[in-house]
């Protein structure tokens, strides 16, 4: 049986240095004293604390969620004591702390009841979302999308294909390849769930053919597996072919159409490490609080892949591995193509930390005007035009980027890195793309401001016409009470009258009249007699 | 002669007809010129521009009785847009009407110091201050625009300006051109 | 308060090739044809190439001093250097000095500083400078000399070759016309090209180079192997070439078939001239031509046209220059319209759309691969 592949346009052959880190096993993380997990690891809302500093915590404990959709729930990877919930250095581009569950571990690693289920073929589809998402599970191949929704396909909508993406094409990173070749199992059984979680006909399972190993480990499970609907695709190694909408053009000949999502052409993508968590979500219970993470670079002394408890800080992991401690390194997380520099190592690794690059910082070297050589046009998976989306992005001419499709780029970074003039394409893209979405904020904040103002002006308005109508009013009676016509003057007593009668309707027995002193009583009496007097004056004058 | 006055006339008659058509066909309501300025401006209503808020404004540029520089709040984006729907020259930020701020802000009532005056609550152009009379008042921070009306009038001072600070959500990769600049700054 | 760093975005490593490396490549995969051009027309050639790069240099590096800019970190890049050579190959090879020196000056500060430096031109550097000269200076663009090969009884000395780059030369003794020239003042005059063919070089020595011509253009093998070098190397495009070749060769083809006593054939117009210098290492500019491939071949096809109607009812009787600087004027206009599909998009730039017939059929078409 052979599959079919097809080609996207552009891509590059990269050195893959991926050798380097597959020598050793995957050794488990000795426990850290201190777990710091961020309130947001994934895309979409951020979750807020549902345990209080100072409260126990038990292992794979629910201790943050949110009520929005697209979000997913965080676990306590071991059990300890809440020490803090503050800010700390995370692992963000930006540098700036967020919000942090601190957790100070008792070295007990205690787990929390699971709820293990041995016949997963007994749970529906929505069971099977619902545990997915209670289990906080997120693509684990670094973009974080919360994975109960990408499971579910929607009304009307048919899943042909679902594919796991164990491309891995980035260079230096070998977690997803060590998981196929560790777990082949577990991948496999994650496949089956998912497969039954969208209803889908069969499974392809894309890996790269410079994974030969992770190939031969899975198609050997498979086998004893003996389940007809998953196939494993090699496929050639040109990056990035793990970009989701790449991978589903190599593996199905379909093209993704902008603005729209895979399952739109009935295909559900997802990474075989989310598959790998899938299954032990729902067969073991297990919520997901740990992940493989290579560790690796030219500064690292013994590069491995360990299998990290979410909340360990970097630099630990760091340490373990012998890193050479030198000024002009940099710690990347991801690979040398997408990843960012960290630039807190005390920040902790997350659900999407696949990768922690320790190598030498490279020479900044000078950008030099663009040639057109066209270079970057040629090696676009997206095939844009990268050279005009630089030229207007430059120029800050957003609405230009916009019209030549900046957010079809995937940021991958092809155009920069073949770019003979070093230029910072991709730094020039990301910089149009979130001044866009400030744009679009800003914009929607105006637009209520707007509103609001045009609703305060219509509440003056009102008012002022309000006031003017019982001036108006005011007026009117005025000048009736002057005029002497009869009509009016009638009018006038008609309304004297209801005003006695409301005013002899209100008065009611006085309160607190028992028990008065003689001295009360008396002050009592003399008010009363004053009233009298006053009103009887006020009568003689209407009788005038 | 006579066919000549015949056929002005007459072709007076079909293009006074066809104008008179296309005035009811294509008629366009409101001023579109200003409701696309007043699009552009943000809304904060501020009056630093010398009108009584973003529409006014927006409806003398449209008649042509303001220039297109003297949105403080706005800055250079702004009156980049404006020079663009307009087919004019962008010019610098005039700077009789203040300067531009390089950073949002907000305002805070200092809840201990406010006497329940109710002048802010006047003062503010969108109502994003709630409170009563002879009761303490208070900024709901997400409808703030910042236009700092509400300063002025409070007879205690105890409105205070703060920044709107970055979140990781909100945060902005820096123009490449900066961080070139800056790099080559610190390593000489 | 959180402070805000300055990050530099990935990715965080790159490829080895940079400007100064695709200029140096280019540089290189002219060698050949210098190098026969130095050849053929002796120490005169070799004085205008020198002169014409030294004079671009240092129009470059007082123009770069002036605008201030990094003088050496840009003169590094060699695209001045690349400017200045491709023009001195396309001069008479005995073309006194000052016009080597104005061409220099010209094609750096008219041709790509005014136009604010590398990357910014509209007009090849080189082109621009020669169309220049050759409209203000038309006798000595247009005086060649027979070809004088070293080593040959009438090569001029090292000292004979100063003297005539600074001096000047006798005309009579060695000038001659080039082909292009003397096919079509003969034409012109009524003269049949039949009768006319055997005045000409053999076509084996036209497609070695062996005729009178510009410095470095006579030679279409050696021009051809530094753009099949080229090619190779990823620095340029088929497109162009061939798309430049071909409809310089159709047109030929068309109208020597029309009359074949009027009109000279496509092997003639493709060895003649400077079309081969031009297709390879001119048009294909990367700063001045378009960059998606269906755009390079609409430029290089009309590069072929126009060069085949300048030369054949044109005012003179090589077009290439005149052609490539039209059609960089139109390079703008073919980007703006020619852009690729894009990953999920119609050509016209909208979303592709998938309808449930479409998609099925695209099913059962898998289906039947699996």
């Amino acid at each position: 049986m052979i599959h079919k592949l097809n080609r996207f346009h552009g891509g590059l052959h990269l050195p893959d240095h991926k050798a380097v880190s597959m020598q050793a096993q995957v050794t488990p993380q000795p426990l850290p004293k201190q777990l710091v997990i961020p309130l947001q690891q994934h895309i979409g809302a951020i979750d807020e604390p549902s345990v209080n500093p100072g409260e126990r915590v038990l292992k794979g404990q629910l201790i943050a969620r949110s009520d929005a959709h697209v979000s997913a729930p965080i676990h306590a990877p071991s059990s300890g004591t809440i020490v803090a919930i503050e800010a700390r250095p995370v692992a963000h581009p930006s540098g700036m702390p967020a919000a942090c569950i601190v957790i100070e571990t008792d070295g007990k690693d205690e787990w929390t009841t699971l709820t293990p289920c041995a016949d997963y073929t007994q749970l529906s589809p929505e069971t099977l979302r619902q545990r997915v998402h209670e289990a906080g599970i997120v693509g684990l191949g670094g973009a974080g999308f919360p994975s109960f929704i990408k499971l579910t396909p929607g009304i009307g909508k048919v899943v042909e294909t679902l594919i796991l993406n164990g491309a891995e094409c980035e260079p230096y990173i070998t977690c997803d390849a060590m998981l196929m070749q560790a777990r082949p199992d577990t991948v496999l059984q994650g496949a089956q769930i998912m497969l039954q979680a969208v209803q889908a006909r069969h499974c392809l399972i894309g890996v790269e053919d410079n994974k030969p190993t992770a190939i031969a480990a899975l198609q050997h499970a498979l086998q004893a597996l003996n389940d007809d609907r998953i196939r494993i695709v090699p496929i050639p190694t040109i990056y990035p072919t793990g970009g989701e909408r790449q991978l589903i053009k190599v593996l199905t000949g379909k093209e993704t159409p902008t603005h729209k999502l895979p399952i739109d052409v009935g295909v559900v993508c997802h990474n075989v490490a989310t598959a790998a968590a899938v299954a032990d979500a729902i067969i073991e219970g297990k919520p997901l609080i740990s992940r493989y993470v290579t560790v690796t670079g030219a500064g690292i002394g013994q590069a491995h892949n360990l299998e990290v408890l979410i909340g360990t800080p970097m630099q630990t992991l760091l340490e373990e591995c012998a890193a050479r401690n030198v000024p002009d390194m940099q710690t990347i997380m991801g690979g040398p193509m997408m990843g960012f520099v960290v630039e807190d190592l005390q920040a902790p690794v997350i659900k999407t930390t696949n990768c922690l690059l320790h190598q030498t910082k490279p020479q900044s070297q000078a950008a030099l005007p663009c040639i057109r050589c066209g270079e970057c046009m040629r090696v676009c998976p997206a095939q844009l035009l990268p050279q005009q989306l630089y030229w207007h992005a430059r120029a800050k001419d957003l609405d230009k980027t916009q019209d030549y499709k900046l957010f079809d780029c995937i940021e991958c970074g092809c155009c920069a890195y073949v770019c003979p003039s070093h230029i910072p394409l991709v730094h020039y893209y990301r910089f149009a793309k979130t001044e866009i979405w400030a744009r679009e904020r800003e914009k929607l904040k105006s637009d209520h401001a707007r509103e609001r103002h045009e609703f305060h002006l219509q509440r003056l308005e009102r008012k002022k016409q309000e006031d003017e109508e019982r001036k108006r009013k005011k007026r009117e009676l005025l000048q009736r009470a002057e005029s002497p016509d009869d009509n009016k003057q009638d009018a006038i007593a008609a309304a004297l009258e209801r005003v006695k009668a409301k005013k002899a309707a209100q008065q009611v027995a006085p309160q607190n009249t028992e028990n008065l002193t003689t001295a009360q009583q008396a002050k009592i009496d003399a008010i009363e007699s004053r009233r009298k007097t006053l009103s009887n004056d006020s009568g003689q004058d209407e009788g005038q | 002669m006579l066919t000549a006055v015949l056929i002005l006339a007459i072709l007076a008659l079909v293009f006074g007809l066809l104008l008179g058509y296309a005035a009811i066909r294509f008629k366009v309501e409101g001023d579109p010129v200003a409701d696309k300025i007043d699009a552009i401006l943000p809304q904060t209503q501020c009056g630093q521009c010398g009108f009584a808020g973003c529409r006014p404004y927006a409806e003398a540029i449209a008649k042509g009785e303001a220039d297109i520089n003297q949105c403080p709040p706005g800055g250079e984006a702004v009156i980049l847009s404006l020079a663009d729907l307009l087919g004019k020259d962008p010019k610098p930020l005039n700077a009789e009407h203040g300067e531009a701020k390089d950073i949002k802000t907000v305002v805070v009532i200092d809840e201990q110091q406010c006497i329940g005056c109710t002048l802010c609550i006047q003062a503010c152009p969108v109502d994003a201050i709630i409170g009563a009379a002879k009761l303490m008042h208070t900024v709901i921070k997400a409808e703030c625009t910042g236009c700092n009306l509400c300063i002025p009038p409070c007879p205690v001072d105890c409105i205070h300006i703060v920044p709107v600070g970055t979140t990781l959500q909100s945060w902005k990769w820096p123009s490449p051109e900066k961080t070139v600049a800056a790099t080559e700054a610190v390593t000489p | 308060m959180s402070t805000i760093t300055t990050p530099l975005s990935g990715p965080h490593t790159h490829a080895q090739r940079s400007t100064g490396q695709i200029m140096a490549l280019v540089t290189f995969a002219l060698l050949p044809a210098t190098a026969f051009g130095f050849y053929l027309f002796g120490w005169p050639a070799f004085n205008l190439w020198l002169l014409t790069i030294v004079s671009a240099l240092l129009s470059e590096a007082v123009t770069l001093w002036i605008a201030r800019k990094p003088v050496l970190f840009y003169l590094g890049d060699g695209s001045a250097l690349l400017s200045a050579w491709l023009l001195a190959m396309t001069l008479p090879p005995w073309a006194p000095w000052w016009i080597a020196v104005m061409g220099g000056v010209i094609a750096i500060v008219l041709g790509k500083q005014v136009f604010g430096g590398i990357g910014q031109n509209l007009f090849n550097p080189a082109m621009l400078a020669r169309v220049v000269l050759l409209i203000s200076f038309p006798v000595e663009l247009t005086s060649w000399v027979t070809p004088q090969v070293i080593g040959g009884s009438t090569s001029p000395s090292f000292i004979e070759g100063l003297m005539i780059t600074f001096r000047g030369y006798t005309i009579d003794t060695v000038s001659s016309a080039s082909v292009l020239g003397h096919v079509r003042t003969e034409v012109s005059a009524g003269h049949h090209l039949s009768t006319l063919m055997s005045q000409m070089p053999s076509p084996e020595d036209m497609g070695l180079g062996f005729m009178s011509g510009s410095m470095g253009e006579t030679s279409a093998a050696f021009i051809i192997m530094g753009g099949i070098f080229l090619i190779y190397k990823r620095i340029i495009t088929w497109h162009i070439p061939a798309a430049m070749l071909a409809s310089t060769a159709l047109l030929a083809m068309i109208m020597h078939g029309a009359n074949p006593e009027r009109y000279v054939g496509a092997g003639f117009h493709l060895t003649a001239g400077g079309i081969m210098l031009g297709a390879f290492f001119i048009a294909t500019d990367l700063v001045t031509s378009p960059s998606t491939p269906l755009g390079k071949i609409i430029f290089g096809a009309g590069c072929g046209g126009l060069v085949y109607v300048i030369r054949t009812w044109g005012g003179y009787p090589e077009g290439v220059a005149f052609a490539v600087m039209l059609m960089n004027a139109m390079t703008p206009l073919i980007d703006h319209y020619i852009r690729p599909r894009i990953y999920g998009h119609k050509r016209r730039g909208v979303s592709l759309t998938y309808s449930g017939k479409r998609l099925e059929s695209a099913h059962k078409f898998e289906t039947k691969n699996d």
